[in-house]
C-alpha cells in the first residue's frame, strides 16, 4: 500500500516507522526538513518538504497513486484542508485526520472523513485506566 | 445584517470600517489581544477576542443568527474552518472566504464555500491584463452553471471596431453587458451601440467560450478599412475566423 502521511511530528515520525516496518511504500512530508530528524535511523520511505495544504505540493509527492493518506501535523485546520484535499480532489481512498478539537472532530466525521480525536481517545484511556485497579504493587510496605 | 468577521488583521479591520459606516451590525473574532485592543479603540465595542475556528467562540458570538461570516485571516486552512463550521453546523446563508493560494478557489468552492475572494488572483488577473497577449480578465465566476462575467479590452487594430453589437458573431451564451470607454464613461448597450477603440467590454460569457470571446472583440481587421462593412464577416460560424492565431 502506497501511503502518505502529513506532519513528521512524533505520530507522524512513529506511525510512518510502524508502516515502513510493515513493508508499505511509506512518503512523509513536512514544511520543515529538520522535522525528519525524528526518524528512526532504519527508515526506508521517503521524506518530502512542501506544504500539504497546496495541492500542487500533494500532486509532486504522488497522490494520485497514494492507496491512503494521513493528515497529522499540529494543526487541526491544516488536517482538515489537507485530508478534504485528499479525499475530494485526488480522490484518495482512505482518508485519516487527526482532530484535537472534539467538536470540529465530530463535525468533519459528520462530513465524511475519517477522522480520530486524541483528545478524546487520550482522555478516555486515561479515566479506563484510572477506573481500573492496578494489580498490588508488592512493594509497598 | 448581521456580519461576523472572522479575523481582525487588517483586511478584517478595514472591512469592518466599512461595514459600520453602511449600518450593518459587525462583529471581529480575534485571536490577539493587542490587535483585540486597537479594534475596540478605534471602532467601538464590536471585537471579540478567541478563536474563530472553535465552536465555542462561535456559539458566544451567535453565528447562529449571523446573515454572513467572513474569514480574512492570512491563513487559507483558518478561513476554509471557520466558513465550513459555519454552514455546517450554524446553518449561515453566506460564507465568504479569503484566499491566499488563488488554486484554493476551486477547492473552496467544491466544499461548500459560497464565495471566495483572492487578492494574489485580482493581481495576477490585473498584471495579465496589462499584458497584450491576455486581454480577458475574469471579473467574477457566477456560481453553478458554468457562466462568468469577464472583462476584454478591445484594442485600437481590432476588426469590431466601429462595429455595432449586432453585427457581432458572439460565441453562444455570450451576451455584451456594458462597455466603458477610454475616458471611464460607461454605456449600457443596445444591439445598435457601435464599440470604440479601447473600449472595455464587460460580458457574460461561459468559460470554454471565453477563447472565442476574447478573439472576437480583439482580432485584428484582416485589411484595414475603417468604418466600412465587411461583407465576408458575419457569413461563417462563430469559431472559425475569430480563433485566436499565434498563440501557443
Amino acid at each position: 500500500m502506497k501511503v502518505i502521511i502529513m506532519g513528521c511530528g512524533r505520530v507522524g515520525a512513529t506511525v510512518a516507522s510502524m508502516l515502513d516496518d510493515d513493508g508499505h511504500d511509506v512518503t512523509i512530508l513536512d514544511t520543515r526538513i529538520d522535522a525528519f530528524r525524528r526518524l528512526p535511523a532504519g527508515y526506508r520511505g521517503k521524506r518530502q518538504v512542501g506544504n500539504g495544504i497546496d495541492q500542487d505540493t500533494l500532486a509532486r509527492i504522488g497522490i494520485r497513486e497514494a492507496d491512503a493518506f494521513m493528515a497529522v501535523t499540529q494543526g487541526d485546520n491544516r488536517n482538515v484542508m489537507a485530508a478534504q484535499i485528499a479525499k475530494q480532489i485526488f480522490g484518495v481512498r482512505r482518508v485519516l485526520c487527526r482532530i484535537y478539537d472534539p467538536i470540529r472532530e465530530e463535525i468533519y466525521k459528520g462530513l465524511g472523513l475519517e477522522t480520530i480525536s486524541p483528545t478524546l481517545v487520550g482522555a478516555r484511556l486515561l479515566k479506563e485506566t484510572l477506573d481500573r485497579e492496578p494489580a498490588p504493587a508488592g512493594g509497598e510496605s | 445584517m448581521y456580519a461576523i468577521v472572522v479575523g481582525g488583521g487588517k483586511v478584517g479591520y478595514y472591512l469592518a470600517k466599512e461595514m459600520l459606516d453602511t449600518d450593518h451590525e459587525v462583529l471581529v473574532i480575534e485571536k490577539d489581544g493587542a490587535k483585540c485592543e486597537r479594534i475596540a479603540q478605534e471602532l467601538g465595542d464590536i471585537v471579540y477576542k478567541g478563536d474563530g475556528c472553535e465552536a465555542a467562540t462561535m456559539e458566544a458570538t451567535g453565528f447562529g443568527r449571523a446573515d454572513m461570516v467572513i474569514a480574512v485571516t492570512g491563513d487559507d486552512e483558518d478561513n476554509l474552518v471557520s466558513c465550513q463550521v459555519a454552514k455546517v453546523k450554524f446553518d449561515v446563508p453566506r460564507t465568504i472566504a479569503r484566499i491566499n493560494n488563488p488554486k484554493n478557489e476551486a477547492i473552496f468552492r467544491k466544499l461548500g464555500i459560497d464565495t471566495t475572494v483572492s487578492a494574489t488572483a485580482a493581481i495576477l488577473a490585473q498584471i495579465e491584463q496589462e499584458l497584450p497577449e491576455h486581454p480577458l480578465m475574469r471579473l467574477l465566476t457566477l456560481k453553478g452553471g458554468g457562466l462568468e462575467i469577464v472583462e476584454v479590452k478591445v484594442p485600437a487594430f481590432a476588426s469590431v471596431v466601429g462595429r455595432r453589437i449586432r453585427e457581432l458573431m458572439l460565441p453562444a451564451e455570450s451576451i455584451i453587458v456594458l462597455l466603458v470607454d477610454q475616458a471611464g464613461s460607461p454605456r449600457v448597450p443596445t444591439s445598435e451601440t457601435m464599440i470604440l477603440t479601447e473600449d472595455e467590454v464587460v460580458a457574460v460569457t461561459r468559460r470554454e467560450n471565453e477563447d472565442s470571446l476574447r478573439a472576437v472583440l480583439t482580432a485584428p481587421a484582416p485589411v484595414a478599412v475603417p468604418g466600412s462593412g465587411d461583407p465576408g464577416y458575419g457569413s461563417s460560424g462563430p469559431a472559425g475566423p475569430y480563433e485566436p492565431s499565434g498563440r501557443s
